[in-house]
């Protein structure tokens, strides 16, 4: 396959991606420019860090005054798990990817890119990621644009019901699979309820955090009990 | 002036977690245990930040719990991405009217 059909390959993939970001950055861009940033700060914003949760805190830190090393601190936790996506993901890379392509696609590792990549049956290349990277853009950066300049336009019927869009596509990545292996839906059921105790029993922890503690918790329990053998790994 | 250091500092730190592992880390893991880890890790985090935030993404439990099944029952037959997100969307849009 050429890089050419490859690159359309991942604009295809990331096209339900882009539909999503575009309603949640939509809210992202109501609220930043509720918190005194004009609509152009907030679209810059969402594109050198393409996150929904860590830019969230950011423009509440900026809103609250804060410190730039509370600034850094509360990104590191927040984006911590982008570090174990990346790992992961580097398990799967084509030979293709070189370290120039690396650091470059570096910027597109968000949950949603990540779930689509890591469940790629084949190694990812290049040219597979930026067409992901490339849409998923394009509709994070224009929805924080649109949501920041005419959001305040809009009947709250449809930005409550667009609020859950994003966790709708959650859904739609994790059932599946669930519904075929035992072993996903273990990890699945034991991370839904570690979070739902995190958030009952802990509230003063941040919900990056949260995540992070279910995540690791439950992919640990999961690789102890269902550890898997080379070729079902590969499927 | 202050709101472009705090973008720089966001935009930089963001970057660096994202870039590090992923562009460093270039052999095979061969320990099954990491390997294993690994795979369910997408899984864990997508689950662990759907639930329960899910039930609080519309403004109403209610409607919030409506789509939420909407959802699984789309998801559980299969259909695409887009489909069971936006499906979820019109059942809270609908689910407003009555609650």
């Amino acid at each position: 396959m050429r890089s050419g059909s490859s690159f359309l390959k991942g604009v295809a993939a990331g096209t339900p991606i882009a539909l999503g970001y575009l309603s949640v950055s939509f809210a992202f861009g109501i609220q930043a420019v509720g918190c005194g940033l004009s609509f152009v700060q907030a679209s810059l914003i969402s594109l050198t860090n393409l996150t929904s949760a860590g830019q969230v805190a950011g423009v509440g830190v900026i809103a609250s005054g804060g410190s730039l090393v509370e600034m850094a601190a509360v990104q590191f936790t927040i984006n911590l798990r982008y570090a174990l996506m990346g790992l992961s993901l580097s398990q799967n890379l084509d030979k293709r990817f070189t370290l120039p392509h690396r650091l470059l696609a570096a910027y597109g590792i968000t949950d949603e890119i990540f779930a689509v990549c890591s469940t790629s049956s084949e190694p990812i290349r290049p040219s597979y990621m930026y067409g992901i990277i490339s849409i998923a853009t394009l509709g994070w950066v224009s929805g924080t644009f649109i949501g920041g300049f005419a959001g305040q336009a809009l009947p709250e019927s449809v930005t409550a019901a667009l609020g859950i869009v994003i966790y709708g596509m959650f859904i739609a990545i994790i059932v599946p699979p669930s519904a075929k292996h035992k072993s996903i839906l273990f990890v699945v059921v034991l991370a839904a309820l570690l979070s739902i105790a995190c958030r009952a029993l802990l509230p003063g922890l941040s919900s990056g955090f949260a995540v992070i503690i279910c995540a690791v918790v439950s992919s640990v329990a999961a690789a102890l009990i269902f550890p898997k053998k080379e070729e079902e790994a590969a499927s | 002036m202050k709101i472009a250091l705090y973008m720089i500092v966001m935009a930089g730190v963001t970057y660096l977690i994202r870039m590090l592992p992923f562009a460093l880390m270039s052999k095979k893991i061969e320990s099954v245990f990491l390997k294993s880890l690994l795979y369910y890790m997408p899984y864990a985090v997508l689950s662990a930040m759907t639930i329960p935030a899910i039930f609080y993404s519309t403004g109403s439990f209610v409607t919030a719990v409506i789509g939420t099944a909407v959802a699984l029952i789309l998801a559980y037959f299969d259909l695409p991405l887009i489909v069971v997100a936006l499906s979820a969307a019109a059942a809270v849009f609908a689910a407003g009217f009555f609650v």
